[in-house]
């Protein structure tokens, strides 16, 4: 059975047609090619495909599609400033090294923003906290959670660079 | 005059904007047009064969193009090891396994295939899938497998089909010399490499009626081979092409979905036909870690001097043999390399059983021997009430020394430096005086040590060759195009500072590209044993140093001024002597476009076969606190110091330190993939399998004992494994010093902690 729905996606309004049994990574990645949203589990247990819905971080694939419906939805291409600048988050997060494979790092991303935007100084337990829900195989989160210091330092995160039309994706 | 280095320098590495913004693309992220799902039917026991399918019911489900059984596709033998293959048939990984099986080995065994439209199409047609089994024994370990009555699981060869025995001198006359001889069987676990990206690839048929596979692969080059083989096709007809890479860790050293996609797409015209594995898959049906026991003997003396180290290890290795050998019978070279001792033996088996097939993982059987090793060593230094870093100071091997196990003189072998260091650095004693007002209540505090060693790359063993290709474009930057691959760790990143190094160019002036592509990029082996900067660097200064020497002669023709007077500094061609302006690189590659009378195109290539081997070293210092009413460990703290050489970038090295802390720290705390009675996982999702979280580590401190390596194409060595070798030993020996109870098994959970000290309470009471 197929439902319109209508949401907000990186600032933009959207609309498309959903089977109602798919999630909303689904939608995201096919009907939006939002492939920024990775998928680790399919099950709510790693964090891969987080997304920021109405100031709250959320696991994708646990989110029917059609609860979108009404939604403001951010994903990693509507984080940076339209013209390609990174924000602070991202910008702290190659400053400290903490990409490795890079297969977290959009959900470690949104979650450390809605962390910041919810608490602008994070203690290192309190940001261990806060991305507890995104597993990282490569960093031992050590730099993670050194790039959420920093990014708080310098600023946390600049609203105005929320829920932008996501510039072009490449490549 | 001064040069900018680069080498040695934090530079960004090249791809960390993409991945912060969402562009990097990973294989699941190409679209395709009628893209096609396939998914593997699964064996639900773990040894048998299958007696028939019935799929009359599947075949009617809707979007299925088509059900595919063993007797449907190639059934060459084949082995998923990502192994270089070898000109010698006797020295080839063993071939015992065929891309769909009606002799099951493994619990989820692949013993069909389903096509269809969507990959939820295929879900549901497997369902109705019937299937009958003859069931046969089911043997979970290397002991039950080995049992005089038990059955082959691979009929043409005995279930302990390996073994191998080194060392040198008398063992049972030394253990009779020594003063004290301690004996312990300690065991490690069954762990999962768990890289955040599954194991996906894609084939279709390309333009010119080859086959591309699309793979999450760390061995782009080996893959072809494999899939090639195992389709029984030639190599040339196979293109492999690597984009960005979620983790690997040694899972993706093997070639698992490769030859099943390309099989499939061969059958359906050429259609893309897609395999993505999911979590649950992963886990429990790709490679594992194996797990090890070893029985080990050591003599010592009251002085502290080693007579003795004796070792029977028995290594589990699943239904295939993968890897096989090469991991359980990796040891005596190792133990060598850090202690002497009068004498050593180490006697290993690898044992085929029906749990999952164990293959390559992050530091290849070092984990495993060194947590036996580093827990005996140190109950010896406390059997002789010996300070255990001075037990290990007075035992380890000198600088300079040369094991002949290994074949190679342990030049600039640092591990004095790196023990030395880490007492200092970690507050040891500090830390060890603490936890004296821990030794009584619930909260019991320790700290605890062990030591490495590690070689870089695989040369006595296995052939090291590698190549790189650089070419100059018009603005003066250059091309950088090798086959070592990029999967997460750095690798791109450290061979164009590399090459940048060489050239005399700033860092940004050497481009990559995240496609690994077998068509384009030149041959190596892969990612694995640690060798990628080590062999891929000799490459990489090869390629450079004579596209430098290129562009040195284009200046000499065009400015007559001597080659040897000039150099490259930052991309301007200038005077050795006082640092002034010839000309650019720029002007020079420009030049070598579009002048007239001189243009020809600079490109450089390189292809080096590396004889030598330089081991690395180090130490973890861990400090724990032990609830002794729940057997929760918590760590407090983890350091790991490490002689690796020169460290070409130190952001991005000290990332591999973390992350292999990390990893060996949750093999001592938390991890294990568990098995019921027939055989079937029980734990195989992210929330069973305790992969540890960020609020279940410690800060992690990583230490450099930074030195140039003598025989290191820039003075380095090993580094991407060495981390996740020695963490589970040091938080063992830590549990010990608080508890007063060295457990010879990991990992360390509450249940394990809290028995373990009840039972040694109950002895000590003498009430057992």
């Amino acid at each position: 059975m197929k439902q319109t729905i209508a949401f907000t996606l990186n600032g933009e309004a959207v609309s498309c047609d959903v089977d109602v049994r798919q999630s909303l990574i689904e939608v995201l990645r096919d009907e939006f090619e939002m492939t920024g949203v990775k998928e680790g589990c399919s099950v709510g247990e790693c964090g891969a495909c987080t997304v920021i819905i109405d100031g709250q971080t959320m696991e994708s694939c646990l989110y029917m599609a059609v609860w979108a419906n009404g939604k403001n939805i951010t994903t990693i291409e509507g984080v940076a400033a339209e013209d390609g600048h990174l924000d602070n988050v991202q910008q702290a997060f190659v400053d400290a090294g903490a990409v490795q494979c890079g297969y977290c790092t959009p959900g470690m991303v949104l979650s450390s923003e809605q962390l910041l935007a919810d608490n602008p100084n994070p203690t290192r337990d309190e940001i261990r906290r806060g991305l507890s829900g995104n597993m990282c195989r490569c960093t031992g989160y050590q730099k993670i959670v050194d790039a959420v210091e920093l990014a708080a330092k310098n600023g946390g995160v600049k609203t105005d660079n929320r829920n932008k039309i996501p510039f072009h994706v490449a490549n | 005059m001064d040069k900018k280095k680069i080498v040695g320098h934090s530079e960004e590495r090249w791809d960390a904007i993409a991945k912060v913004k969402g562009q990097a693309n990973y294989t699941g992220d190409f679209s395709f047009k009628h893209l096609l799902h396939a998914k593997i039917l699964r064996s639900t026991i773990a040894h048998g064969y299958v007696k028939s399918y019935d799929i009359a019911e599947a075949a009617q489900m809707p979007g299925v193009i088509k059900i595919f059984l063993p007797e449907d596709l190639p059934h060459h033998l084949y082995s998923t090891a990502g192994h270089p293959w070898n000109l010698d048939p006797a020295k080839r990984d063993i071939e015992d396994r065929t891309m769909l099986t009606r002799h099951v080995h493994v619990y989820g065994d692949d013993i069909a295939l389903v096509v269809a439209r969507t990959e939820l199409q295929a879900k549901k047609a497997m369902l109705k899938i019937k299937v009958e089994y003859d069931e046969y024994p089911v043997y979970l370990t290397p002991e039950a497998a080995m049992a005089p009555d038990a059955m082959r699981i691979h009929p043409e060869r005995e279930n302990a089909f390996a073994s191998s025995e080194v060392g040198f001198g008398d063992v049972k006359q030394s253990l009779k010399d020594a003063d004290y001889v301690i004996a312990r069987h300690l065991t490690t676990p069954v762990q999962q490499h768990l890289h955040l990206e599954n194991q996906i690839a894609v084939a279709y048929q390309s333009s010119d009626q080859r086959w591309t596979c699309i793979s999450s692969t760390q061995i782009p080059h080996i893959c072809r081979r494999i899939v090639a083989q195992a389709n029984g096709i030639d190599w040339s007809q196979v293109r492999v092409k690597k984009p960005f890479i979620g983790g690997g860790f040694g899972n993706k050293q093997e070639i698992i979905i490769e030859p099943l996609v390309v099989a499939l797409s061969r059958a359906l015209g050429g259609r893309p036909v897609q395999i993505a594995l999911t979590r649950e898959e992963t886990i429990a049906y790709t490679r594992t870690r194996h797990a090890i026991s070893y029985d080990m003997k050591i003599g010592v003396n009251q002085d502290g001097h080693l007579t003795a180290i004796d070792c029977d290890v028995l290594s589990n290795q699943g239904g295939y043999a993968s890897h096989g050998h090469a991991v359980g019978g990796k040891g005596g070279t190792f133990i060598n390399a850090l202690y002497r001792a009068d004498s050593l033996r180490f006697s290993a088996k690898t044992v085929y059983t029906n749990i999952a097939t164990a293959g390559a993982m992050r530091g290849y059987g070092m984990p495993q021997v060194i947590f036996a090793l580093e827990s005996i060593i140190d109950d010896a230094a406390d059997k002789i009430g010996m300070d255990p870093i001075k037990f290990r100071q007075i035992n380890h091997q000198p600088d300079g020394f040369y094991n002949q196990l290994g074949q190679t003189k342990q030049r600039d072998f640092l591990i004095e430096q790196c023990l030395v260091k880490g007492r200092a650095a970690f507050h040891w004693d500090e830390k060890l005086a603490a936890s004296q007002a821990y030794k009584t209540g619930v909260k019991r505090r320790g700290v605890g040590i062990a030591a490495f060693s590690f070689g870089t790359a695989v040369w006595p063993f296995g052939l090291e060759t590698s190549s790189a290709r650089l070419f100059a474009l018009p603005d003066g930057t250059f091309k950088l195009q090798v086959g070592a691959t990029e999967i997460g760790q750095g690798a791109d990143t450290a061979l164009a500072q590399m090459a940048a190094e060489t050239l005399g160019v700033p860092f940004k002036s050497v481009i990559r590209d995240v496609m690994t592509d077998t068509d384009l990029d030149p041959y190596d082996t892969g990612a694995y044993a640690s060798r990628q900067t080590y062999i891929g660097g000799v490459a990489v200064k090869k390629a450079a140093e004579e596209m430098k020497q290129k562009i040195l002669k284009r200046a000499e023709t065009e400015f007559k001024v001597q080659l040897e007077h000039m150099d490259i500094v930052d991309g301007n061609i200038v005077y050795r002597a006082d640092g002034d302006l010839v000309t650019t690189v720029k002007d020079m590659a420009m030049q070598s476009y579009y002048d007239w009378d001189t243009a020809g195109s600079m490109e450089t290539y390189s292809s080096i076969n590396v004889h030598h081997n330089s081991y690395g070293s180090g130490c973890s210092l861990a400090e724990v606190e032990v609830d002794i009413e729940t057997g929760q460990v918590k760590l407090l703290s983890l350091m790991n110091v490490h002689d690796s050489g020169k460290i070409i970038n130190p952001l991005l090295a000290s990332g591999q330190v973390d992350g292999g802390m990390a990893m060996s720290a949750a093999y001592g705390l938390n991890e294990e993939l568990l098995y019921n009675k027939a055989g079937k996982p029980l734990n195989n999702n992210m929330l069973d399998y305790k992969l540890p979280t960020a609020m279940d580590l410690p800060d992690l401190e990583g230490v450099f004992v930074e030195s140039q390596d003598p025989l290191g194409p820039y003075g380095n060595k090993a580094l991407g494994e060495n981390p996740d070798v020695s963490p589970a030993p040091a938080i063992r020996n830590a549990v010990k010093n608080a508890i007063g109870v060295g457990i010879d098994k990991i990992p360390l959970t509450p249940e394990l902690v809290y028995n373990q000290y009840q039972a040694a309470q109950k002895a000590a009471k003498g009430d057992l």
